[in-house]
C-alpha cells in the first residue's frame, strides 16, 4: 500500500502543541469556558418568556371598594406590580409613551355603580404592545378576572350579580394593536446590525496595524491619537448611516413597520449609536494583542447585547440583576429610542433618558479610548 | 570629533519587565555623517533607535536630537526624523503611489503630488504606481520604504537592518543612495549585523548588552581593539588545510579566536607573546603563516566576546 500511514507519534504531537497553545491564548480559554456558563445563566435565570410583575399605572377615578378589589385580583394575578397612582389621563398616557409603564388601569367614575346595577361596568387596560410577548401573559391573565375579582364583595343582596360577569375588561393594545412580532423584531434588528458590524469593523482598526507591523511606522510619524481615531472611524459613520438607511428602508417595504414620528429623536439616537459602536471598537483595539483577540471582545460585547437588551427576550422579564446589567449595555437605549419613535412616535421630550444614556456611553467610550491608545510603542 | 552633533544623548536606559534593554547609554552621532550602529541581536540597536525617534520612552537619559530636547520635543524631532522599521511597514494593500501620498499628507507636504511624482520617478517606479506594494519583491519594498521614509525631507534618517534579506546588487545601490543623501546633508544612523555594510560607515558604534563598547572609524576600532591576526593558508603534509585546525586551535592559550575563511584560517588574540607561542607547533610545511591586520569582524567577534566575559 502507498496510502498515508498514520502515526500516533505524530498525531499527539500535534495534540500536545496544540494544548500548549490553547493555554497560551488567555481570552480565547476565557472564551470557551466562560461563554458557556455566561449563557447558561443568561438563558435559565434572566431570559422569561412569561414576564411577570410588570409596571403598570393605574387611574382609579371610581375609588369604591369594588375598584380596589379589582385592583388587588389584579395585583394577585403576579403579572402587574403598581408603580404609580396618576391623577389625569394625560399622567397616564406619558407612562405609557416614556416607557416607565407597560400598562395603564384606568377604572372609570361609574364602575361601582354600574356593577351593582349589573350595567356593563367596564374596566380599560392599555398596553404598551410593541413588544407583543411582554403583554400576551397578562393579557391572558386577565380574562378570567371578571368573574372572580368580585365574589367576595357581592354578596348578600347583590349575590346575584357575581354569577355571570359583572363587568368586562377592555384591552386596547396600543403601538401594536396587531401583535405582529415583525413590528418589535425588525427595528430592534438595527441595533443588533449596527453594534455587530460596526464594532467587530474598528476592532480591528489598530490590532490589524500592528499584526501586519504598519504600527510602528505610523507612530513615527507626526500623526496624533485623535487625528488617528477620527480617520479611523468616520468612513464607518457614512456606512453605519447607509445600514440603518437600508434597515429602514426594508423595514417600511417588506415588513410595513408603522413609521409613526419622532424623527430627530431617531436621527440622533442613530448618530450617537453608530459613533458610540465605533469609539468602543476602536476602544477593543486598543486593548487587544491581536486582531482574533479584538473579535473575540466582540463576540463578548454581542452576547449580553443580544440576550439582555429587551432585542430577543422581554427587557421587564429579566429579574432585577439582569435588567440592571441590561441598563448598562447601550443597545438597551438604541432600542427604546428606535422602537419609540417608530411604532409610539416618542420624540426627544420623551426619549431624553436613552439619549442622554447614549451620548455617555460615547463620551466615556471615547474618553478611554484616547486615554488607552498609545503614540509609543511601549 | 568635529562639526555639530545630530544626536547627543547621554546615560540612555530602558527596561521591558525586569530586563534591562538599554543601560546607561552615551550617543553621539556627527551630522551629514552615516554612522553604523552595531551589534549581536538583543543587543539594544532597535530599542535605542526607537527612544531617540520618540517611539520608546526612555526610563533614563538626556540629551539633544537635532538640537531639540528629545524626551520633551519629541514631538518636533519626528516631524524632522525619517524612520524605516526592520520589517516592511507601508501598506502592502495599498498602492505604491498611495502609500507615498498617505506619507506625503500625514506630513502635511503642500506639494504633494509633486513631490510624490518625483519620487517615483527617481525610484523608477512611476509605470508601476499603481501596483500594490506588498506585490514589490523585497529590494524593492525597502527602496521604496527608503523613499517614504526620506520624502518629507527629513534632517535624520535612522535605519532599522534596512537591508535585512536583501540581495548583494539591491545592497549596493541601497548604500549609495545612503552616501548620496548623507552628501546631501543628511545624518543617517543604520543599524546592521553585515561587516561589509558597517564598513561602508564614517563612523562605527558597537553595542552589546545594551552598553556601548566601542566607537569609532573602522581602522579606529580595528586599532583600538589591539587585536594581533595570524592567517595560515595551504595544507599539512598530511593533506589536511589550514581550516581544518580551527577547533584545535581555538582551544589553546592566547587564542581567542579561531575562525576558517574558506581553506585559509584566521587566528586572533590581544596578547602577541601568547598567541605566537600558540601557533608556534603549527608552523610546519606547507602552511604559510603572516600578519594579518584584523578585519573588522575579528574585532566584531572579539568585543561580542569581551562583552560576555564583563556582562553575560
Amino acid at each position: 500500500m502507498n496510502g498515508p500511514s498514520l502515526s500516533g507519534q505524530r498525531i499527539l504531537a500535534v495534540l500536545i502543541k496544540e494544548f500548549i497553545q490553547l493555554t497560551r491564548d488567555r481570552l480565547t480559554y476565557a472564551m470557551i469556558l466562560g461563554v458557556p456558563i455566561f449563557q447558561l445563566l443568561l438563558f435559565g435565570y434572566a431570559i422569561n418568556n412569561d414576564p411577570h410583575n410588570l409596571p403598570a399605572i393605574v387611574l382609579d377615578q371610581d375609588r369604591s371598594s369594588f375598584s380596589r378589589s379589582v385592583l388587588v385580583a389584579l395585583d394577585n394575578t403576579d403579572y402587574f406590580r403598581f408603580v404609580a397612582e396618576a391623577r389625569s389621563p394625560a399622567e397616564l398616557d406619558a407612562a405609557i409613551e416614556e416607557g416607565r409603564a407597560q400598562f395603564a388601569i384606568t377604572i372609570p367614575q361609574d364602575f361601582g355603580r354600574r356593577v351593582v346595577r349589573g350595567d356593563r361596568a367596564q374596566l380599560l387596560i392599555e398596553a404598551d404592545a410593541s413588544d407583543p410577548t411582554a403583554v400576551g401573559g397578562a393579557v391572558a391573565a386577565v380574562a378570567g378576572l371578571p368573574g372572580q375579582a368580585l365574589v367576595h364583595d357581592l354578596t348578600g343582596p347583590l349575590a346575584g350579580k357575581a354569577g355571570s360577569a359583572p363587568f368586562e375588561v377592555v384591552v386596547h393594545r396600543r403601538y401594536n394593536p396587531e401583535n405582529i412580532t415583525a413590528y418589535n423584531i425588525v427595528p430592534g434588528l438595527l441595533g443588533i446590525v449596527l453594534s455587530m458590524t460596526l464594532v467587530m469593523m474598528t476592532a480591528l482598526a489598530l490590532t490589524r496595524e500592528r499584526e501586519r507591523g504598519t504600527m510602528e511606522s505610523l507612530l513615527s510619524t507626526p500623526v496624533e491619537p485623535l487625528e488617528v481615531m477620527v480617520g479611523k472611524l468616520a468612513p464607518y459613520v457614512v456606512i453605519g448611516l447607509i445600514q440603518t438607511a437600508i434597515i429602514l428602508i426594508l423595514a417600511r417595504l417588506l415588513f410595513g413597520v408603522p413609521f409613526v414620528g419622532g424623527w430627530a429623536a431617531l436621527t440622533l439616537g442613530v448618530v450617537l449609536f453608530i459613533v458610540g459602536s465605533l469609539s468602543l471598537g476602536f476602544l477593543f483595539s486598543t486593548v487587544a494583542k491581536s486582531q482574533l483577540q479584538a473579535m473575540q471582545m466582540s463576540v463578548f460585547y454581542l452576547l449580553p447585547s443580544l440576550l439582555l437588551s429587551g432585542f430577543m427576550f422581554p427587557f421587564r422579564g429579566m429579574p432585577g440583576w439582569a435588567q440592571a446589567i441590561g441598563e448598562a449595555i447601550p443597545v438597551t437605549h438604541f432600542l427604546r429610542i428606535v422602537r419609540g419613535s417608530l411604532l409610539k412616535g416618542v420624540g426627544i421630550e420623551h426619549a431624553w433618558v436613552s439619549l442622554v444614556a447614549l451620548t455617555l456611553f460615547v463620551a466615556v467610550v471615547t474618553t478611554l479610548a484616547m486615554s488607552r491608545y498609545r503614540t509609543t510603542l511601549d | 570629533m568635529t562639526g555639530a552633533l545630530a544626536i547627543d544623548v547621554r546615560a540612555l536606559s530602558k527596561s521591558f519587565g525586569d530586563k534591562q534593554v538599554v543601560r546607561d547609554l552615551d550617543i553621539q552621532v556627527q551630522a551629514g555623517r552615516v554612522t553604523g550602529f552595531v551589534g549581536p541581536n538583543g543587543s539594544g540597536k532597535t530599542t535605542t533607535m526607537r527612544m531617540l525617534c520618540g517611539l520608546l520612552t526612555p526610563d533614563e537619559g538626556e540629551g539633544k536630537v537635532l538640537g531639540l530636547d528629545f524626551r520633551k520635543e519629541a514631538r518636533v524631532i519626528k516631524r524632522r526624523t525619517g524612520y524605516m522599521t526592520q520589517k516592511f511597514s507601508l501598506y502592502e494593500d495599498l498602492t505604491i503611489a498611495e502609500n507615498l501620498e498617505f506619507t506625503a499628507r500625514v506630513y502635511g507636504m503642500s506639494d504633494r503630488r509633486k513631490r510624490v511624482d518625483e519620487a517615483l520617478e527617481k525610484l523608477g517606479l512611476t509605470s508601476r504606481r499603481n501596483q500594490p506594494a506588498g506585490a514589490l519583491s523585497g529590494g524593492w519594498k525597502q527602496r521604496l520604504a527608503l523613499a517614504a521614509a526620506t520624502l518629507h525631507e527629513p534632517d535624520l534618517l535612522l535605519l532599522d537592518e534596512p537591508t535585512a534579506g536583501v540581495d548583494p546588487k539591491a545592497r549596493r545601490e541601497f548604500w549609495d543612495e545612503i552616501h548620496a543623501l548623507a552628501a546631501g546633508g543628511l545624518t543617517v544612523m543604520v543599524s546592521t549585523h553585515y561587516m561589509d555594510e558597517a564598513e561602508r560607515c564614517h563612523d562605527i558604534a558597537y553595542i552589546a548588552y545594551g552598553r556601548l563598547m566601542a566607537r569609532g572609524t573602522t581602522s579606529e576600532l580595528i586599532d583600538q581593539s589591539r587585536l594581533v591576526t595570524f592567517r595560515a593558508e595551504g595544507a599539512t603534509e598530511e593533506g589536511m588545510s589550514a581550516d581544518h585546525l580551527s577547533t584545535e586551535l581555538s582551544r589553546k592559550p592566547g587564542v581567542e579566536m579561531a575562525a576558517p575563511f574558506g581553506s585559509a584560517l584566521h587566528v586572533s588574540g590581544t596578547d602577541r607573546a601568547a598567541l605566537e607561542a600558540a601557533i608556534a607547533p603549527y608552523r610546519r610545511p606547507g602552511l604559510t603563516w603572516t600578519e594579518a591586520r584584523p578585519t573588522i569582524e575579528d574585532v566584531f567577534i572579539h568585543l561580542m566576546n569581551k562583552a560576555e566575559d564583563n556582562f553575560a
